[in-house]
C-alpha cells in the first residue's frame, strides 16, 4: 500500500506529489486577460472575489428556496419559448390543425395556438408541460420554503424585510399562476375566469364597474386574454424578478442563518465557500431541478386542454377544479353559506358569501403572514439580531400557531374537493361541507394544542437526556484541591444542541407607583403585551443549565461529596428563576 | 454593538449581575459566583472527519470516474435528443407501461432532456461531495447596523446638506412641490382607469331575451323570441318536450348557423354568457310554486342557466329529484320549488323565464327576465 492513512483532503497534495505550480494555461491567460479588461473598467475583481469566498451554511431545508428560485427561472425560460407560438387573442378562428377531434370547431386564436403548440410544434408539448409543472413546483416550493422560514424563526430581526418581500412574492406567484392558467382559453380555465368575473362583480359599490373595467366591457369580451397575457408575461414577471433580486441580495448581505450546533454561534457562519463547493452544489442543483421537471413532463400529463374544448360560457364543465394554489379560495367559496348575502334598503346587494372568500380572504392571508414577525416582536420586544435558527420545538407557541394556520388553509383546500370526496367516499356532500365548516373553527385550536404539547414534551425529553442521559464519570481535581465530576459544566459535544437555546419567561409588568405609593395602572399596551407574552411563554420549558446538571448529579449521587457551595443551593437562593429550581425537585 | 448589548426583559431571562453582561458563546463560559457558569459553553467546531476519498487515492479515483460517467451520460442523452427530435413524428403515440398511451415525441424528448440535465446536475453535486474540500469554513458576522458615526453622517447629509436647498425656509416651494408631486400621477392613472372599458350601464340586468343585443347602451325593445335548441339552433315545439327531458336553450337570433358559422349575435360569447336557459318539463302536479306554473307552459319551465353564485353554467339535472346542480361550488336548485337554493353557497334562486307558445306551437318567451341573471352585484335591485 502506497496510500497513506493520514487524513488529507482529496484536493490536497499526496505523498510523492511535488508542489507543482502550473504555469497559467493559454486559456487561463486569455480569461485572465478578459477578466483584467473588465476589472480595469469596473473594479469588479473586488466584489467578485468577495462573493466567491462567501460562506453558505448547508442544510437540506435551505434548498427549498433554491427550488423556488430555479423553478421560477425555468418558468421564465420555457415561458419565453411559449411566447414564440402562443397568440394572445380572443379573435375567432376555425381550427384545422392536426388534432382531429377539434377540426372545424370555432375557437379563439389563443386556444388554437395552444393546440398548435401541443400538436404541431416539435417539442412544443414538452415545453408547455415543463412550463406548467415548473409553475406548480414554483408555487409549492415558495410555500414550503415559507414554512421553513416560519418554523425556524428565520424571520426575526434583521430579516423582517425579507419576510415581507417573501409574502408579496408568494401572493404574486399564485396570481401569476392563475393568469397563466387562463391563457389557453379552454373550457376549464375559461370557467375559472368566469368565476373570477363573478367575484369581482360582487365587490361592494364598485363591483360592476370593476368587472367592466377588467374585461373591457361585458364578460368575456375580447380584452381579457391580451390583458392577462401582458400581466402574465410582463408585469408580474418583472415585479417577481425585481422583488426576488432584492430578496436574494438581502440574503447575501445579511448572510444566511444557520442551525445551532457545535461551533455555530450568532456571530459566525459555518459552511462552505461559494468557490468551489457551493457553486458546484447549487449550480448542479439547478440542473437537477430542471432535469426532474423534464422527466415529470415527459411522463405525466398536465392540463390536457384539448380534452376540454374551447371556452364557451354556456356548456357544462363537470367537476371543475383550479390548480392547487387557488384551491383554498375556491374551498372558502364552498363553505360560506348563502345567507351572507344581504339586501340593503331593498336596493343594494352585499354578497359577503362571495366577497369574504374571494376578495377578503386572499389578501387577508398574506397580510396576516406579512405581519407575523411584527406581532412576535411586539411580544418579545427583542432588539437583538438572530442568526441562529430556532429548533421548532424550542418555540412551542409559534410552532403551534404555524400548524394551526396550515390546518385552516388545508381545511379550505380540501373543501374545494367536497364534491370529489362525496363521490369517492360515498358520503353526502352536505355532511362533508358541514364537517369542513365546523372543522374550520375546531381543528386549528386542536392542532395548536397538540403541536404545543408535543413541542413541550420534546423539550422535556431533551432536558431528560441532558440531565440523566449520560455521565462522564471523569472526576476533575481543581488546583485548590476540590473535586467535581466533569459533566457538571461540560457537556458531550452531541448534547450541545439540546441546551444551546436561550431561556425564556413571560414578560411581567413592572409594578409602578406614583409618588404617594399608589400603584399606577400599567399602560394598556403593556397589559396586552404581558397577556400575549404569557400566552407564548407561560409554560416554557427552559434548557438545562450547568447548575441544574450539577444539581441533578448531586441529587442522584448523594454519596458523592462535592465541596463548596452546592450549585443547587445557589439556584434556590437566586431570585431569578425559582421556577427552574422547583422543577429540579 | 449598541442595540446588540441592550438587555430586554422580554423573553430573555435577564442575566445575573456579576456575570459581566452577555455570555458570548464563542468565548467560553463566564464563571459566576458559585463557580458554575450560567450557561453551557459552546463546544466549538467538531473535528473534521475525513472522507474515503481523503484517505484513499483509489477511492478518489473511483469518485472521479463516477462523476465522469454522469457527465458522459449527459452528453449521450443530449445527442439522443438531437437525433430523436428529427426521427420521431410529432403526432406519433406510444404506449408506456404505467403511463399509458402518450405522445412519443414528448416522452422521448422529455426523457433525453431530463437525462442530459440530470447527468450534469448529479455529476456536479457528486463531485462537490466527494472531491471538493469538505472542511467547513467559518466566517464572522457583523451587526447589520452601521456605526454611530456613519449614521450621524447620513443624518447630517440629509438635513444639513439637503437643507441647502432651503426647502425648510421657502414654504412656497415646499407646498407647491408637494402639490405637484401629489397630483402628477393622476393623468397617468386616469388614462388607464378611464379607458379600461365601457361602463356597464344597465347591461348586467339585460339579456338577449329583452329583444336583441344587450350590451352597454343598448336597450332592446321586447318582442317574443323563440326558444332555440343549442347548438342545433332549431325552435322547439311544446309537444316535443316530454316529461323528464331537459333542453339547453338560447334565444332566437343569438346563435349563428351551426354549419356555416354565419349570422347570430355580434358579441356571441357575451350574449351567451347571460342568455343561456335550461328548459325542463315536469309533471305540473309536482310543481309546488303557483308562479312557476303560471310562468311555464303545461309543466314546461325555463330557468336561467347562469348560477346566481359566481356565474358558472349550472350543469347537472337530476331527473328523479328535479335538482339542478352547479359544478363549480355545488349549489343545488330545486326545480319543483321555483329553483330555490336547497344546498350550497348561492343565495338566490335561478331566475325564471316566462314562456308561452306562438301560433305555430313553438315555445316563445312571454317577457324578458324580470331580474338580472348570474352573480350578484351592488346595484342589481335598483
Ligand atoms: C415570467 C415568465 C413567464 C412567461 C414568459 C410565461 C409565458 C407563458 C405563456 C406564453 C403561456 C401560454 C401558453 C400555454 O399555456 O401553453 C403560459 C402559460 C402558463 N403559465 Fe406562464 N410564463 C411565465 C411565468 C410563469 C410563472 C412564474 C407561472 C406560475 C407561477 C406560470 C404559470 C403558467 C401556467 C400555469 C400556464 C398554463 C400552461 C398550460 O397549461 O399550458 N408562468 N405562460
Ligand atoms: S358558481 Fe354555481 S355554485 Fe358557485
Amino acid at each position: 500500500m502506497t496510500t497513506t492513512s493520514t487524513p488529507r483532503p482529496a484536493d490536497a497534495l499526496r505523498d510523492g506529489d511535488s508542489a507543482y505550480q502550473a504555469p497559467p494555461s493559454a486559456a487561463a491567460r486569455k480569461v485572465g486577460g478578459l477578466a483584467g479588461w473588465v476589472d480595469d473598467r469596473t473594479g469588479a475583481a473586488k466584489p467578485v472575489g468577495y462573493l466567491m469566498k462567501k460562506v453558505f451554511p448547508d442544510h437540506w431545508s435551505f434548498m427549498l428556496g433554491e427550488i423556488a428560485m430555479y423553478s421560477m427561472i425555468i418558468c421564465l425560460i420555457t415561458g419565453t419559448f411559449l411566447t414564440f407560438w402562443y397568440v394572445p387573442s380572443a379573435g375567432l378562428t376555425v381550427y384545422d390543425g392536426s388534432y382531429v377531434p377539434l377540426r372545424g370547431v370555432e375557437m379563439s386564436e389563443a386556444y388554437a395556438s395552444t393546440l398548435h403548440i401541443s400538436f404541431d410544434i416539435k417539442g412544443g408539448l414538452m415545453i408547455r408541460q415543463i412550463h406548467h409543472w415548473a409553475a406548480l413546483m414554483f408555487t409549492v416550493a415558495v410555500v414550503v420554503h415559507m414554512f421553513r422560514v416560519f418554523f425556524t424563526g428565520a424571520f426575526r430581526k434583521p430579516r423582517e424585510i425579507n419576510w415581507v418581500i417573501g409574502s408579496v412574492l408568494a401572493l404574486l406567484s399564485i396570481i401569476e399562476g392563475f393568469a397563466g392558467y387562463s391563457l389557453p382559453d379552454d373550457l376549464l380555465s375559461g370557467t375559472g375566469i368566469r368565476a373570477m368575473a363573478g367575484f369581482v362583480q360582487t365587490a361592494p359599490v364598485i363591483g360592476s364597474y370593476l368587472v367592466y373595467g377588467i374585461f373591457g366591457g361585458p364578460f368575456p369580451g375580447e380584452m381579457i386574454i391580451p390583458r392577462l397575457y401582458s400581466v402574465h408575461i410582463l408585469l408580474l414577471p418583472a415585479i417577481l424578478v425585481g422583488l426576488f433580486t432584492v430578496h436574494i441580495a438581502l440574503v447575501a448581505l445579511q448572510k444566511h442563518t444557520q442551525f445551532p450546533g457545535p461551533g455555530r454561534t450568532n456571530d459566525n457562519v459555518v459552511g462552505y465557500p461559494v468557490m468551489p463547493v457551493y457553486a458546484a452544489k447549487a449550480g448542479g442543483f439547478f440542473f437537477i431541478v430542471f432535469g426532474v421537471l423534464a422527466l415529470i413532463s415527459a411522463l405525466v400529463q398536465i392540463n390536457p386542454i384539448w380534452g376540454y374544448g374551447p371556452y364557451d360560457p354556456s356548456p357544462v364543465t363537470a367537476g371543475s377544479q383550479p390548480d392547487w394554489y387557488m384551491g383554498f379560495a375556491d374551498g372558502a367559496l364552498r363553505l360560506l353559506p348563502g345567507w351572507l348575502e344581504f339586501n340593503l334598503w331593498g336596493e343594494y346587494t352585499l354578497s359577503l358569501n362571495i366577497a369574504l372568500g374571494a376578495l377578503v380572504l386572499l389578501p387577508l392571508v398574506y397580510i396576516v403572514l406579512g405581519a407575523y414577525p411584527f406581532v412576535e416582536r411586539f411580544v418579545t420586544k427583542d432588539e437583538r439580531e438572530h442568526h441562529l435558527l430556532d429548533r421548532p420545538r424550542n418555540n412551542p407557541v409559534r410552532t403551534g400557531i404555524g400548524m394551526a394556520g396550515i390546518t385552516a388553509y388545508t381545511v379550505f383546500m380540501f373543501a374545494a374537493g367536497n364534491d370529489i370526496m362525496a363521490i369517492k367516499l360515498g358520503l353526502s356532500i352536505n355532511d362533508i361541507t358541514w364537517f369542513f365548516r365546523i372543522g374550520l373553527f375546531v381543528l386549528p385550536p386542536i392542532v395548536f394544542w397538540v403541536t404545543k404539547r408535543t413541542c413541550l414534551a420534546l423539550q422535556r425529553r431533551d432536558r431528560e437526556q441532558v440531565l440523566h442521559g449520560r455521565e462522564s464519570g471523569t472526576i476533575i481535581r481543581t488546583p485548590d484541591g476540590r473535586f467535581f465530576e466533569r459533566h457538571e459544566a461540560e457537556l458531550p459535544e452531541d448534547q450541545w444542541i439540546l441546551v444551546q437555546h436561550e431561556a425564556v419567561r413571560p414578560f411581567e409588568i413592572a409594578a409602578t407607583a406614583d409618588e404617594h405609593g399608589v400603584a399606577r395602572p400599567a399602560a394598556r399596551s403593556d397589559r396586552v403585551r404581558s397577556a400575549m407574552s404569557r400566552f407564548y411563554f407561560a409554560d416554557a420549558v427552559n434548557p438545562v443549565t450547568p447548575a441544574e446538571l450539577a444539581a441533578a448529579h448531586h441529587h442522584g449521587h448523594e454519596a458523592e461529596a462535592i465541596e463548596g457551595p452546592t450549585p443547587a443551593g445557589e439556584i434556590e437562593s437566586s431570585s431569578r428563576d425559582d421556577a427552574l429550581a422547583r422543577r429540579l425537585e | 454593538m449598541n442595540e446588540q448589548d441592550h438587555e430586554t426583559t422580554g423573553t430573555e431571562v435577564a442575566r445575573q449581575d456579576g456575570h459581566g453582561g452577555a455570555v458570548r458563546l464563542d468565548e467560553g463560559h463566564v464563571v459566576g459566583a458559585g463557580g458554575v457558569p450560567e450557561r453551557f459553553a459552546n463546544p466549538g467546531l467538531p473535528a473534521h472527519i475525513p472522507r474515503m476519498a481523503d484517505l484513499d487515492e483509489a477511492a478518489a479515483k473511483r469518485a472521479e470516474k463516477q462523476v465522469a460517467t454522469l457527465f458522459g451520460i449527459s452528453m449521450l442523452a443530449t445527442l439522443a435528443f438531437l437525433v430523436l427530435y428529427f426521427v420521431i413524428d410529432v403526432n406519433q403515440t406510444v404506449f408506456i407501461p404505467g403511463v399509458g398511451v402518450t405522445s412519443a415525441s414528448n416522452a422521448a424528448l422529455g426523457v433525453t432532456l431530463a437525462l442530459s440535465l440530470l447527468g450534469i446536475g448529479l455529476g456536479a453535486v457528486h463531485w462537490a461531495k466527494t472531491l471538493m474540500p469538505d472542511e467547513e469554513v467559518v466566517e464572522d458576522r457583523h451587526p447589520m447596523r452601521a456605526g454611530d458615526a456613519e449614521r450621524a453622517e447620513a443624518v447630517r447629509v440629509m438635513t444639513q446638506e439637503g437643507g441647502k436647498s432651503q426647502i425648510g425656509r421657502r414654504p412656497l416651494i415646499k407646498y407647491t412641490l408637494g402639490g405637484a408631486m401629489g397630483l402628477f400621477a393622476l393623468p397617468i392613472v386616469l388614462q388607464v382607469a378611464g379607458s379600461l372599458g365601457e361602463m356597464p350601464r344597465k347591461s348586467l340586468s339585460l339579456t338577449w331575451w329583452n329583444g336583441g343585443p344587450s350590451g352597454p347602451g343598448e336597450i332592446p325593445t321586447f318582442r317574443p323570441l323563440r326558444l332555440m335548441k343549442d347548438p342545433e339552433n332549431l325552435p322547439i315545439k311544446a309537444s316535443d318536450v316530454t316529461i323528464g327531458s331537459v333542453f339547453h336553450v338560447m334565444p332566437q337570433g343569438l346563435l349563428p348557423d351551426p354549419v356555416t358559422h354565419e349570422g347570430g349575435a355580434e358579441h356571441l360569447l357575451e350574449e351567451k354568457a347571460k342568455a343561456a336557459v335550461l328548459l325542463m318539463r315536469l309533471d305540473p302536479e309536482q310543481i309546488k310554486s303557483q308562479k312557476e306554473r303560471d310562468w311555464g307552459y303545461q309543466g314546461i319551465v325555463a330557468y336561467s342557466k347562469i348560477c346566481t353564485h359566481v356565474g358558472c353554467p349550472v350543469g347537472l339535472y337530476e331527473q328523479q329529484t328535479h335538482h339542478l346542480l352547479c359544478p363549480c361550488h355545488q349549489s343545488t336548485f330545486d326545480v319543483t320549488q321555483d329553483c330555490k337554493v336547497i344546498f350550497g353557497p348561492a343565495k338566490r334562486p335561478l331566475p325564471q323565464l316566462k314562456i308561452t307558445v306562438d301560433d305555430e306551437g313553438y315555445l316563445v318567451s312571454a317577457q324578458p327576465f324580470d331580474e338580472a341573471v348570474g352573480p350578484s352585484f351592488w346595484e342589481r335591485n335598483s
